[in-house]
């Protein structure tokens, strides 16, 4: 059985759905990406696998177990870790306070996961004291990963993480991604970024309006003519 | 130059002492309600009502601890009924947060509906108290009632002003000091007061790190209660204790958490002292301090006072709508209104 999966997932914020029967797989440490068109559902169907959407049809499964009535906070507990793609970091706490609240349901001693952190991310060891709104965009992407990853998830996942950040600092968060899968983290990421998030994929998940178009690993999807030409740009 | 310390002297002591203990009680008042804006979110309204209603009980204690004989020689005897007080707060608080603030937090209300909820459970503190104790005056400071006499000062220098100092400054100040670096170490150097730190911050994503919303109420409550208790005490130690007055409170401790910028315990407690600063200095008669100051045939023939002092209430008034229109954030910066 995969690790993660959600399956026949219907549902939305309201009235209307927004998905339609989607289903998303991804294996142990496995890297799976999200893409499509924009309005396709992607982001809704992550916040459906982390409990933030109501699903009316469908389940989520992790490691065996189904975990669809449980709250996103007992999904945490669970071992599952969300970055959202904004205001995913406390500004007036430092980068150290930060860290530490991502690591708040532990009682453990933090202190290895907080160096495991800052020897992913270099630059948040130096900046450690600094307050973490006055970073850069890119900094504070790494704060927000570096927070998601204290409370050592299986599953860590990522909403559009490269969103508003230069193409270098982009190349090296995804370095960092594959660094984080290579540990045996599930990897669920959504991207607009589709070139790139494809190219370090496991497996990509095409979604347009709400249902899976295409399912197949990054490669493939990449060398596929339609895929590409109707948003990858030819 | 004897003058100009005669001017020094009469300043301290009727500006800068009574200053520096107003400023600190305001201060203590702010913090309370700096929290509950930061935390919960809302302008607590029924601020200066819990200082009554906690300042009541600790009379009532004090009273009684006074009937039994118990007093502490030169402190007054209201600090042994002060814990009582506390708790007496913090079990109102927490059941009000349960019976009324629950509630709307369940139904997503927006803020203002807190606020007209917080000015309900001031209509209700209003009548308990006045029920239970009545309206008029009470005092209840005991215990030694200056530390300086303006007198002993005068004959100890020789010179014509002298500052007094009372015991309910004095412990205004220590209390306030000690009061504040309590404060601060709980919120920057506990889990749980970081957690509050957190949840201020980003709420959303202070419950996705699991992060419990009920812990960080509670003890947002109980720390209203100990600074609205301890507040209201050493007010009415320094003063008097009279319901109606701890109403009018409201006024100056909003306008030092609006100035030092909401959302900012630092900020309440500067907010604190710009606003007893100039509450008491714009009201105070300068005649006799320029008399001091300046050559013989210059000596000013009124009071050389900016405002009645009735109109204390209006500087603090003035100021609020001042920071309100030109800095809303505040000094410290603190969430906009």
């Amino acid at each position: 059985m995969s690790y993660l999966i959600g399956e026949n997932m219907t549902g939305g914020y309201g009235a209307a759905d927004i998905l339609h029967g989607c289903n998303i797989v991804a294996e142990r440490g496995e890297i799976a990406v999200i893409v499509g068109p924009n309005g396709a559902g992607k982001s809704t169907a992550m916040k459906a696998i982390f409990g933030m959407l109501n699903i009316h049809t469908g389940s989520i499964i992790l490691d065996g177990e189904d975990i669809t009535s449980l709250s996103p906070q007992a999904r945490v507990a669970k071992g599952m870790a969300f970055v959202p793609q904004t205001a995913n970091v406390f500004p007036s706490m430092s980068v150290e306070e930060n860290l530490e609240m991502g690591a708040f349901l532990r009682r453990d001693d933090i202190s290895k996961t907080m160096d495991e952190v800052f020897d992913l991310f270099p630059i948040l060891k130096d900046k450690r004291s600094q307050n973490a709104g006055e970073l850069s965009g890119g900094q504070r992407q790494q704060v927000a990963v570096g927070r998601a990853l204290m409370t050592q998830p299986k599953v860590l996942m990522l909403d559009e993480p490269t969103a508003g950040v230069s193409p270098i600092v982009m190349d090296e968060l995804f370095d960092n991604i594959i660094e984080v899968a290579k540990t045996g983290i599930t990897i669920l990421m959504v991207e607009q970024n589709a070139r790139q998030a494809l190219n370090i994929a496991d497996k990509g998940y095409v979604m347009v309006q709400g249902r899976n178009k295409f399912t197949d690993t990054g490669e493939v999807l990449l060398n596929n003519p339609e895929v590409r030409k109707s948003f990858l740009g030819g | 130059m004897e003058d100009l310390l005669n001017a020094f002297l009469l300043m301290s002591n009727f500006v800068f002492v009574p200053a520096i203990a107003y400023g600190s009680q305001l201060a203590l008042g702010a913090v309370g309600v700096t929290l509950v804006y930061g935390i919960l979110r809302f302008s607590n309204f029924a601020h200066g009502d819990i200082m009554a209603f906690g300042t009541m009980v600790v009379i009532l204690f004090t009273w009684l601890f006074q009937s039994y004989g118990i007093n502490l020689g030169p402190l007054p005897t209201a600090l042994v009924a002060l814990p009582f007080g506390i708790l007496a707060t913090a079990i109102f608080l927490l059941g009000s947060d349960k019976f009324v603030y629950k509630f709307y937090r369940e139904k997503k209300a927006v803020p203002v509906t807190y606020l007209i909820a917080s000015v309900g459970i001031m209509f209700v503190l209003n009548g308990i108290v006045r029920f239970i104790i009545g309206p008029d005056d009470q005092r209840f400071a005991d215990g030694e009632r200056f530390i300086i006499k303006a007198k002993t000062m005068k004959q100890y220098l020789g010179t014509a002003e002298g500052v007094s100092i009372k015991v309910s400054q004095g412990l205004t100040v220590v209390t306030a000091v000690i009061v504040v670096v309590a404060l601060f170490w709980f919120l920057n150097k506990t889990r749980t007061g970081k957690s509050m730190r957190a949840f201020s911050d980003n709420e959303d994503l202070a419950l996705l790190s699991g992060i419990s919303p009920d812990k960080v109420v509670s003890v947002t409550w109980i720390l209203v209660a100990i600074l609205a208790t301890i507040a209201g005490t050493l007010y009415g130690l320094d003063k008097s204790f009279k319901p109606f007055t701890y109403f009018m409170l409201l006024l100056p401790i909003f306008a030092s958490a609006i100035v030092g910028g909401l959302g900012n315990p630092l900020g309440a407690i500067a907010g604190g002292f710009v606003i007893a600063f100039s509450e008491i200095m714009i009201t105070y008669p300068y005649k006799k301090f320029v008399a001091y100051i300046v050559p013989g045939d210059w000596k000013p023939e009124g009071l050389v006072q900016l405002l009645a002092t009735d109109y204390k209430f209006a500087v603090s008034f003035i100021i609020l709508v001042l920071v309100l229109l030109f800095k809303p954030t505040g000094i410290f910066a603190g969430k906009s209104v």
